[in-house]
């Protein structure tokens, strides 16, 4: 099947391609599962590195773990409440919202992380506590999940279904209740996994707003790569790459999904 | 309750969190930047001052490299895909898409594998071949971003470019090349401005790639980091930040008017 010469140029450069992404990547896991790498797998495998990450990051992980958690819940109490006004409103105004919104998007972490040290920085009690690096995660990721609700809203016909059920007499809150958020779900699910897997993965917002005794996952990957020995940093990115694989998966299957029905 | 003071309520939590988390910041962040020795003519100073000057060429010059690399890559690999069905296809685009979860800090760890002081390179060649902490290094890390973004974005346009058209120009007489130029490329091209746009905005505002690999060179992103936590420059940590975002904003508006998705940034 690969007869023309085309055909053969351009596998080769999909394949290099490939290489170039997973190489590097079976390299990390080989050396988290290696006792010495610098002798090469002949030295023997071994998990003690995973037990050594353990020891000494999971606490960040935990942290992690819980960070992506309420950034679920509050990205889910502004945003799809959000998402439904801005499809019952479609206008300029709400465009301008939607926009200004999705400005986390475009403008680098790092300056959104400087922009929130100098309004909040001396407001010591909130800047020392998990809560500012939830405000980091929360303006970070609340945009997908208005975006990816918002699709699914904006392609049903949200307004002669709610004037069916307004004159059998159901309120507004009914309505928001049993008609938009079941139907919302596909987008709710795909906006939902994608906000869990980026909360766990952010780490230019994070390494700014993070104190000392508040180590995120990847501010912990950051600090293993400048201080452990390769072994120890390459068992951490395995233990990431365990963590977030499977996320990944789910959530371009959901999100998927939920293009197929919005359209 | 009635139904317009219903739906007004449902978007009073997004303009409260964004007012103060999104607008104050930022106006703080812009009021900032005016508040050095040199006033707003700080602005002035990242053109004339040979250490902002020359980092933001170096960066924009590794963006732009990125950018094109990461084109060309993702163009031939994604019309590839798209256009052939094989056993194997769906493992190839799962490893090509796979990084997409993977923040930049830990794919400068990926390129240290590669091409630090114990990477595979090293390993294998004789010599000291060690360009992970280089320009080279950052560029590869940046390219190992890009090219599952690009390659999703190109994808999505392929799929709709209509085969016929290549035919018929094959049919006519045709060359592959002229096929490439003439039908293919002129097709896929607001996907390619778009995908582009996305490639360069990631690659100058990337921080936690440069962070781990920038060890040597300058650029944007970390210039901002060390004027704001070492030197304690605000005002110009400020003011690289209020030029980055503008410059990646543009961008990204550019690349969503073109092609209506969004990748996520980040990095």
């Amino acid at each position: 099947m690969f007869k023309s010469k085309t055909k053969i140029l351009q596998l080769a450069v999909t394949l290099s391609a490939c290489a170039f992404l997973l190489v590097p990547t079976i390299l990390s896991v080989m050396a988290g599962l290696t006792a010495n790498y610098f002798k090469g797998i002949s030295s023997g495998l071994t998990l003690k590195w995973i037990y050594q990450v353990w020891e000494l990051y999971a606490d960040s992980i935990f942290l992690s773990l819980w960070l992506a958690f309420a950034c679920l819940i509050c990205t889910l109490i502004i945003g799809l409440p959000a998402a439904y006004g801005l499809a019952r409103n479609p206008g300029w105004l709400s465009r301008l919202l939607e926009e200004f919104i999705s400005l986390p998007l475009a403008v680098p972490g790092l300056a959104l992380a400087l922009a929130l040290l100098q309004l909040y920085g001396s407001m010591k009690g909130f800047r020392a506590s998990w809560t500012f690096i939830l405000v980091g995660h929360v303006l970070y990721t609340l945009p997908f999940m208005v975006r990816s609700i918002l699709a699914v809203l904006a392609a049903m016909d949200l307004k002669t279904l709610e004037e069916g059920a307004a004159t059998l007499g159901a309120s507004p809150w009914q309505r928001f209740r049993d008609i938009v958020v079941p139907n919302a779900m596909p987008g709710i699910l795909a906006g939902s996994l994608t906000v869990v897997t980026l909360s766990i993965g952010e780490f230019n917002l994070t390494w700014m707003l993070h104190t000392p005794y508040l180590k995120t996952l990847p501010v912990g990957l950051a600090d293993s790569y400048a201080s452990m020995r390769l072994e120890i940093a390459s068992a951490y990115t395995l233990v990431f790459f365990i963590l977030i694989v499977p996320l990944l998966m789910a959530m371009q299957w959901a999100s998927a999904r939920a293009q197929r029905i919005a359209q | 309750m009635s139904n317009r003071t219903f739906v007004m309520a449902c978007l009073a939590p997004l303009l409260i969190f964004s007012l103060a988390f999104l607008a104050l910041p930022l106006v703080r962040l812009f009021l900032a930047s005016g508040e050095g020795d040199a006033g707003w003519a700080i602005y002035l100073d990242i053109l004339r001052k040979p250490r902002y000057l020359n980092t933001l060429v170096l960066t924009v010059l590794v963006s732009l490299a990125t950018t094109f690399a990461a084109l060309a890559v993702s163009t031939t690999a994604g019309m590839f895909l798209v256009r052939n069905r094989f056993r194997g296809r769906g493992t190839l685009l799962s490893v090509l898409t796979l990084p997409l979860a993977f923040p930049g800090v830990v794919i400068g760890f990926l390129i240290i594998l590669l091409g630090g002081r114990q990477g595979l390179v090293n390993q294998l060649t004789p010599g000291h071949v060690v360009f992970a902490y280089s320009a080279l290094g950052l560029f590869l890390g940046y390219l190992y971003f890009s090219i599952p973004r690009v390659l999703l974005t190109v994808m999505a346009a392929a799929e709709k470019l209509d085969p016929s058209l290549e035919e018929a120009a094959r049919t006519m007489g045709a060359s592959p090349y002229r096929v490439v130029i003439d039908v293919i490329l002129p097709g896929l091209m607001p996907s390619l401005i778009a995908s582009g746009a996305i490639a360069f905005a990631t690659a100058m505002g990337a921080f936690g790639t440069a962070f781990t690999l920038a060890t040597n060179i300058d650029v944007i992103p970390m210039v901002i980091y060390t004027e704001f936590t070492l030197s304690a420059n605000i005002a110009m940590a400020s003011a690289l930040s209020i030029v980055l975002g503008i410059i990646t904003w543009i961008l990204l508006l550019i690349a969503r008017s073109l092609s209506g998705s969004t990748v996520a940034a980040g990095g």
